[in-house]
C-alpha cells in the first residue's frame, strides 16, 4: 500500500562542497513525486541518500519509524528490502543474463521454488515487454531494454516504494512516453510509493502527483503538481517551463549583470496546465485528484486553456 | 598532512571489513572457484616465463660470484636459496598484483561506475561478503601456487644456464641444493605468497569499489592498485625477510 518517507533537514556535502542543504519534505504514501532540477544539483544524490548508499551531514530519513541516516547496517539492510530502485543505466549484472538478473532478488530473499520463480520473473518481464530476451546478456541489449529489465529486477519483489534515476536519459520521446504510461500503470496497479528524479519537464509536467524543485543547494520548493505548475515564483517557473528567462543560467546562477540585463524582458504568460496522465486501464489511481482541485481550493486560477483533452504538450516561450 | 594517513586507514579498514565477511554464510563457493580459475588463467604463463629469466639471471650472477670464490659445488644452492627465498615470492607479488590485481581492480571497479554494486547493496546483499572475499581467498590460494610454480621453474632455468651455459656439474648443482636450503625457507616461501595474495587482492578490490566517475576513474583505480600494492607487497617482503632471518637461523655447514 506503499510507505511514507519523512525526510527532515537533511544535508549532503562532499568535502567542504554543500551538495544541497535543509531538505525537509515528506513523500505522501502511494503517490508519485517527480525531484527535478538542473543537471548537477544532485538529484542522484538525494536518490541515493534515501536509500542508504550515502550518508547525509544531518538531518534525518525516517521510513516507517527507522531512520536511514543513523541507523545500523543491518536495520538499513531490512529497510532496504523494501525498496525498488530502477538506476540510470538499469546496473544489471553483467556476468548474468537477464533472466538471472531478475530472479536474483527472489533467490537471494525468499525461499520459493525455481517454478515460481520462473513465473514470477516472466509476469514481471510481459509488464516490461521484455519477454523473448530472458537469455541475452546485459551488454547485448540497448539502453531501452536494460533500463526496462532494471524495473523488471525492481520490480519482482513487491516494493513498498519504487525509486527511478533518470528514467528518460537517453530515451527517445516515444520510448519515453511508453516509460511513463508504465509508471503510472504500475502505480494503479501495486500502489507503491514512486519517487522519481528527472530534469525531463514533460514528464514533470503530466506524470506525477507531486513535484519537487532542487536548485541552488536547497529545496525551492515541493508540492501537488498544480501548485508548481501555477507558480509564479521565477525559478519554479523557469524551469517548469525550460525558459531562458529567469534566475538560472547555463553555468548554475545568473549574476547580477545577466539579470539585470533581463529585467525588463517580458515573462513569457504561464502555458496552461495539461491533464495529469491517466492510468491506460482507464480507471483513476488512489491517490490521483481530479484536474484542478489544488487550485480551486487554494483559489487559483489556472492559465487559460488549462485541462483540455488533447493539448498539444509543446512548452516554453 | 594528516590525509594518507586517512588513507592508510580506510584501506585497513576496508581489510578488516573483509575479515568479517569471511565468516558471513553462505560461503561464495561459485564465485571462489571463478575467480580462482580466472586469476590463475591470467598469471601461470607470465609467471613461467618471467621465472625462466629471473632463475637464468640469479644463475649467472651467483654462478660468476662464486667462480671467484671458488666455491663452484655451491652453486646449486646459493640458486635455490635465491629462488625459493626471494625470486619466487617477489615474481609471484609482481604477478599477482599486476596480472591478478588488476583485473579484480578492472572488474570492481566497472561494476561500481554502472552502479551494480549499489544495485547489490539495495537488494540487500554485501558486495563485500559476496564478491570481495571470495577474490581475496582465490588470490591467496592462487598465489602460493605461483610461488610454488616459479620455485620450480626458476630452479630448472637456473640449472639449465648453470649446466649448459656455464659448463657446472649437474651433479654438483643438484647435490648441493641442501647443504644451506633448508625446509622452513619453503615454508617462508608459501607464506609470503598468502600475505602477497592477501594484500594485492585487498588493495585491488578497495581501489575498484571506490573508483571515481567514469571510465577514467576505472583506469585510475587500476594504475593506482598497481602501484600501492607493489609498493606495499616490497615492504612487506622485506620486514617478512628480516622477520624469518630472527626467527630461523641459516643452516651451517
Amino acid at each position: 500500500m506503499g510507505v511514507e518517507i519523512k525526510v527532515d533537514d537533511l544535508s549532503k556535502s562532499f568535502g567542504k562542497q554543500l551538495i544541497w542543504g535543509d531538505v525537509t519534505l515528506t513523500i505522501p504514501a502511494g503517490e508519485i513525486c517527480v525531484m527535478l532540477g538542473p543537471s548537477g544539483t544532485g538529484k542522484s544524490v538525494f536518490l541515493k541518500t534515501l536509500i542508504g548508499l550515502l550518508k547525509p551531514d544531518k538531518g534525518s530519513i525516517i521510513i516507517e519509524g527507522t531512520d536511514i541516516a543513523s541507523c545500523s547496517e543491518k536495520e538499513l539492510y531490512e529497510i532496504r528490502k523494501l525498496f525498488g530502485v530502477l538506476f540510470q543505466d538499469g546496473a544489471m549484472f553483467g556476468s548474468m543474463n537477464l533472466y538471472d538478473n531478475v530472479a536474483f532478488p527472489l533467490r537471494e530473499h525468499t525461499k520459493k521454488s525455481e517454478s515460481e520463480i520462473r513465473s514470477i520473473v516472466m509476469e514481471k518481464m510481459d509488464l516490461v515487454g521484455l519477454i523473448g530476451a530472458e537469455g541475452k546478456l546485459p551488454g547485448e541489449i540497448s539502453g531501452g531494454m536494460r533500463k526496462r529489465a532494471g524495473l523488471a529486477r525492481a520490480l519482482v519483489l513487491d516494493p513498498e516504494i519504487v525509486l527511478f534515476d533518470e528514467p528518460d536519459s537517453g530515451l527517445d520521446p516515444v520510448r519515453t512516453a511508453f516509460l511513463n504510461q508504465l509508471i503510472i500503470d504500475l502505480n494503479a496497479q501495486i500502489d507503491a510509493t514512486f519517487l522519481i528524479v528527472t530534469h525531463d519537464v514533460n514528464t514533470a509536467r503530466t506524470v506525477p502527483d507531486n513535484i519537487g524543485l532542487l536548485y541552488h543547494r536547497h529545496l525551492a520548493m515541493f508540492g501537488p503538481r498544480e501548485m508548481l505548475l501555477s507558480s509564479e515564483e521565477p525559478v519554479v517557473r523557469q524551469f517548469l517551463n525550460a525558459q531562458r528567462v529567469g534566475p538560472i543560467g547555463m553555468s548554475e546562477e545568473k549574476d547580477a549583470d545577466e539579470l539585470e540585463a533581463e529585467k525588463d524582458e517580458e515573462l513569457p504568460p504561464l502555458p496552461p496546465i495539461p491533464l495529469q496522465q491517466e492510468p491506460s486501464s482507464g480507471i483513476p489511481r488512489r491517490s490521483q485528484r481530479p484536474p484542478g482541485e489544488w487550485l480551486k481550493e487554494h483559489g487559483v486560477t489556472p492559465p487559460p486553456g488549462s485541462f483540455k483533452e488533447n493539448m498539444s504538450m509543446s512548452i516554453g516561450g | 598532512m594528516l590525509a594518507p594517513v586517512g588513507a592508510a586507514g580506510k584501506l585497513f579498514a576496508f581489510g578488516l571489513d573483509v575479515a568479517r565477511g569471511l565468516f558471513k554464510r553462505p560461503f561464495q563457493m561459485r564465485e571462489f572457484l571463478q575467480q580462482a580459475w580466472f586469476i590463475a588463467s591470467v598469471t601461470i604463463i607470465p609467471t613461467a616465463l618471467v621465472a625462466i629469466p629471473f632463475g637464468a639471471v640469479i644463475a649467472l650472477q651467483v654462478g660468476g660470484l662464486i667462480k671467484q670464490f671458488g666455491a663452484q659445488s655451491f652453486t646449486g644452492s646459493a640458486a635455490v636459496l635465491a629462488v625459493v627465498r626471494e625470486a619466487g615470492p617477489i615474481a609471484t607479488s609482481l604477478l599477482i598484483a599486476g596480472a591478478g590485481g588488476s583485473a579484480i581492480a578492472a572488474d570492481l571497479g566497472a561494476r561500481k561506475i554502472r552502479e551494480e554494486l549499489d544495485a547489490m547493496m539495495v537488494l540487500g546483499i554485501d558486495p563485500i561478503q559476496r564478491l570481495v572475499v571470495p577474490r581475496v581467498l582465490a588470490c591467496m590460494l592462487v598465489a602460493v601456487f605461483l610461488n610454488g610454480l616459479v620455485s620450480v621453474v626458476g630452479v630448472a632455468g637456473g640449472y639449465v644456464f648453470n649446466v649448459v651455459l656455464q659448463d657446472g656439474t649437474p651433479g654438483a648443482y643438484l647435490a648441493s641444493f641442501t647443504a644451506l636450503a633448508q625446509l622452513p625457507d619453503l615454508w617462508q616461501g608459501m607464506a609470503k605468497a598468502l600475505v602477497f595474495g592477501l594484500i594485492a587482492a585487498i588493495v585491488a578490490s578497495y581501489k575498484g569499489m571506490n573508483a571515481g566517475g567514469g571510465p577514467k576513474g576505472v583506469g585510475d583505480a587500476v594504475n593506482e592498485s598497481v602501484v600501492i600494492s607493489f609498493m606495499l607487497l616490497f615492504v612487506v617482503n622485506f620486514v617478512m625477510s628480516a622477520i624469518y632471518f630472527q626467527l630461523v637461523p641459516p643452516k651451517t655447514g
